[in-house]
């Protein structure tokens, strides 16, 4: 038996799966319209592969992933291209994203399917297969799966861990993947292993779902894998990564570090699933299982071909009740709020809330912080969020990045806990935000500089070739004169004065007669500026003198 | 708006967090009504009703929600506290008074609940015993001991119309700490001055049975989980590690540790007092360091300083360390490898 090491504080919200779990996992139908999110991973956005008009199949590829962190994405059914713009997506600012949006033409034809030999493959040739197939973690991440595949320079990582905690209230999607589809995730594992010379392999699951850990066990058992299916308590956040890693290992992923530092992976249970398929059978991720729960007719699992528009998803759970106030996209703690229902379900979405005043009321009104320490108490990074919070609200950023204010995970359970009802996660997420802005005007703000210092130091450099030009000029002339016989002497008078009108010209040229020579850079910013407006106001003028000019 | 996490029904609030404390308070209020007399009844109506007047006059100053404000109960935990420090049958102003630097000074100038530096109730305390240190040190004696037993008529005759009708030595008597003090300067020994009747079994007559009581109001405190061992024990250890010290080096003039837990506001200071989370330490080590340092002070002001009691200025005098401990205590951090944190340049 494992040895579980426990970290700090944690919250136990109130968990509610058993709602959703009491019907098996359902292939969401084929709905007529698809809108496919060119990016549904951490990174860059895949290239669009198709034009309006071009006809697709199932599982061919319609945008190519760019650039290292990336993953290419497919099309969920076969149909009609129609469009390739900006849809609104589930994402908490609401804005919209490059969408490919496909018509489907109902008889859902696949492309030519074949199963890959992963085995004997080369593993960067492998990994980039991985990458093409369009393999992201769907823990909610959604980090490229390539990436995570490569042992690194050691060669191997000790411990492979598979993520099926799932300690967000709500969610089950995992738990019935686990249930229902046990033999498949342990397939993905075993290449999950291959590819990374894991030492062991552990699958860390919650108490709460004996029914997946009885089914995971037995899996291990008949396909004879050496795997341990490691019960931990139901604890918020047991599920993150760095939390399941020092649970089951004592190790701590390093702050802005990764796991694999201390020679650990960690996937998502649905991850393997899909990796299986991917490999096995060259399908493509076009899919993944859903939770549809709160406040609809028959909450329940469905695989969901990724770009259902979310409103056709929870339709097919029997549609929201009388008296819905909304959609949550992923779980109660780190989730958001949906903006649009049209949005589609993504890489990332693992499940849809429909709330209703009862169970999601308004937050209360916030009240003074008395510094209790509660948070602190329930913070799994150990940090203070009271201090945070206090300088997040001050505005004192450089304070706020002092007490590790980018160690925070943002899971919420200092918001949970907290007695006065502060939203500190908000809090933090402003803060983090403002930094990042701050960090990006300094980027453009040095460059702005430093291309300013290049224009003052190419007008220094203009001068003074000419004025070596000029001297050169002066001297030889001197030099023609002094070849000249006749009339040697007033030649000569006549090049010392034209030299000394020439230095005096230099002098002239050389001496800025302003007060611009010693500028900070924001000074120097402001009379560019000015000179930019002034140049602008000319140009104003001498359009209306046009205009006027004309009959 | 806000964002996640999203509402997940009844939870634990500020306003409940005051109700309990104020529970926890009533068993050390009912020993103090059982042996001393229905004078607590007046000094805590005076003080709750001053503070919470105070309150609601300041917030309106403030342009501040009143009603939200004046509901977390703060102001009523404060004047608790207050009432619990002073002595009672003393004249309606000083109870007004102290309410008045507690509530507006200690609190309200620097910024409201939450903000200020110094724990507003023995701020109330400080500035009473500077002030008016007569009244201040004329407590009443316990009943079985009084020349004269005060009822409940007697109480609202001596705190609102003054004490015309009796006279102080009918119903006072020096404090055990403050006549320990006074004796030992004149030469007595610690053994024959404890031998006197108002000393009682632990400490003092009352004094030890209402110091249990806020004991036990403790215990409640730390099963509800509303503050955690670290101060309480803290403080507690330090008051009895300095005083068992002292009373080895010289027995006859220091009194033994029990003598100091169980006397003035040691139980109180330990579990109502200096856990006040606005001012204490906030970090696990600096609440050990703060609270030990208090316990520490409160031995030392008892044993060399000008007052008999030393909880209000040691707990003052380590909320002015709270920053600088808290910013040298800070946790490791998850995936860190340093502890320490060094103030910014």
């Amino acid at each position: 038996m494992r040895r579980l090491h426990s970290f700090n504080g944690g919250a136990h919200p109130a968990e509610h799966k058993a709602e959703s779990t009491a019907r098996p996992i359902a292939a969401a139908p084929l709905v007529p319209l698809y809108v496919v999110p060119l990016r549904q991973h951490i990174g860059t956005p895949a290239l669009p592969l198709v034009r309006a008009g071009d006809r697709v199949l199932r599982g061919q590829a319609i945008g190519q992933a760019e650039g290292y962190v990336s993953a290419s994405v497919h099309a969920p059914t076969s149909g009609r291209v129609v469009a390739v713009e900006m849809r609104p997506v589930a994402h908490p600012s609401g804005l919209a994203d490059l969408c490919v949006v496909i018509e489907a033409d109902g008889e859902d034809r696949a492309i030519d399917l074949q199963p890959l030999d992963w085995r004997g493959m080369e593993p960067s040739h492998l990994r980039n297969l991985i990458r093409d197939l369009g393999l992201v973690g769907l823990g909610g991440a959604v980090f490229p799966s390539f990436i995570k595949l490569n042992p690194g320079e050691a060669g191997r990582v000790e411990t492979l861990i598979l993520n099926g905690a799932e300690c967000e209230p709500w969610i089950t999607s995992d738990d019935l993947l686990m249930r229902e589809r046990a033999r498949e995730i342990l397939k993905g594992a075993e290449i999950m292993q291959a590819m990374l010379h894991a030492g062991e392999v552990v699958i860390g699951i919650e108490d709460n779902k004996p029914e997946a850990i009885a089914a995971m066990q037995a899996a291990v058992r008949e396909m004879g894998l050496g795997y341990e299916v490691a019960v931990v308590p139901t604890r918020y956040p047991s599920g993150g990564a760095k939390q399941l890693t020092y649970l089951l290992t004592g190790r701590e992923t390093p702050s802005r570090g990764h796991a694999v530092e201390v020679g650990v992976q960690v996937f998502n249970v649905g991850t393997a699933y899909g990796l299986h398929h991917a490999l096995a059978e060259g399908r493509p991720l076009i899919s993944r299982v859903v939770t549809v729960t709160g406040h609809v007719a028959s909450p329940q699992n469905f695989e969901v071909r990724l770009g259902t528009p979310i409103e056709d998803l929870i339709r097919a759970a029997g549609g929201e009740l009388e008296g819905a106030t909304g959609e949550i996209i992923g779980g109660p703690m780190m989730g958001f709020d949906l903006q649009d229902r049209a949005a589609p379900v993504t890489k990332a979405v693992n499940c849809v809330i429909v709330k209703d005043a009862q169970r999601f009321p308004p937050p209360p009104a916030p009240r003074a912080c008395i510094r209790c320490g509660e948070c602190a108490r329930a913070c799994p990074a150990r940090l203070q969020p009271f201090e945070l919070y206090w300088y997040a609200r001050a505005r004192d950023f450089g304070k706020t990045q002092l007490f590790s204010l980018f160690d925070c995970i943002e899971c919420g359970c200092c918001s949970h806990v907290c007695p006065s009802h502060i939203s500190l996660v908000d809090f933090f997420r402003y803060a983090k935000s403002e930094i990042w802005a701050r960090e990006r005007e300094k980027e453009a703000a040095d460059a702005a500089r430093r291309r300013h210092e290049f224009h003052v130091w190419r007008l220094e450099r203009e001068k003074q070739e000419k004025a070596e030009r000029l001297a050169r000029k002066a001297v030889a002339q001197v030099k023609e004169a002094e070849a000249a016989p006749v009339d040697a002497e007033a030649a000569r008078k006549k090049a010392i004065l034209q030299a000394a009108i020439e230095r005096a010209k230099q002098a002239r040229e050389g001496v800025t007669p302003r007060n611009v020579d010693h500028l900070t850079p924001e000074q120097q910013h402001q009379v560019e500026e000015a000179d930019a407006r002034r140049a602008r106001l000319h140009a104003g003028a001498e359009d209306q003198k046009e205009t006027e000019n004309q009959p | 708006m806000t964002g996640a996490p999203f509402s997940l029904g009844p939870r634990n609030s500020t306003p409940r967090v005051m109700l309990k404390v104020l529970a926890a308070l009533v068993p050390g209020i009912v020993a103090h009504y059982w042996f001393f007399g229905p004078g607590i009844v007046v000094s805590l109506l005076l003080t709750s009703l001053a503070a919470v007047g105070f309150e609601a006059f300041v917030l309106l100053m403030r342009n501040q929600p009143v009603r939200l404000h004046l509901t977390d109960g703060s102001a009523l935990v404060t004047a608790w506290l207050l009432a619990l420090s002073l002595p009672t049958l003393a004249p309606w102003w000083l109870y007004v008074a102290g309410s008045f630097f507690a509530i507006v000074v200690a609190k309200h100038l620097y910024g409201g609940l939450g903000q200020n530096v110094f724990n507003p109730a023995m701020v109330g305390y400080a500035a009473l015993i500077v002030s008016f240190p007569l009244y201040m040190t004329q407590w009443p004696a316990p009943l079985e001991l009084a020349v004269h037993a005060p009822g409940w008529a007697d109480a609202f005759d001596l705190v609102f119309a003054g004490q015309g009708a009796l006279s102080p030595d009918a119903y006072t008597s020096a404090t055990p700490l403050d006549s320990l003090k006074t004796q030992i300067l004149a030469g007595r020994t610690v053994e024959a001055v404890l031998g006197q009747p108002i000393y009682g079994l632990l400490g003092g007559v009352g004094g030890e049975w209402v110091a249990l009581a806020f004991l036990a109001g403790g215990a409640a405190l730390l099963a509800m989980r509303l503050t955690t061992w670290h101060i309480p024990l803290a403080f507690l250890a330090a008051v009895a590690l300095s005083a068992g010290a002292l009373h080895l080096i010289d027995p006859a003039r220091h009194a033994g540790p029990l003598f100091h837990l169980m006397t003035g506001g040691v139980m109180l200071g330990a579990f109502f007092i200096a856990t006040d989370p606005v001012t204490a330490s906030t970090t696990p080590l600096g609440k050990l360091v703060y609270a030990g340092g208090a316990g520490l002070l409160t031995v030392v002001i008892r044993t060399w300083g000008g007052f008999p009691d030393g909880v209000a200025f040691a707990v003052l005098l380590m909320n002015m360390c709270v920053p600088f401990i808290d910013d040298y205590t800070q946790p490791r951090v998850f995936g860190k490898t340093a502890r320490l944190r060094r103030r910014a340049p």
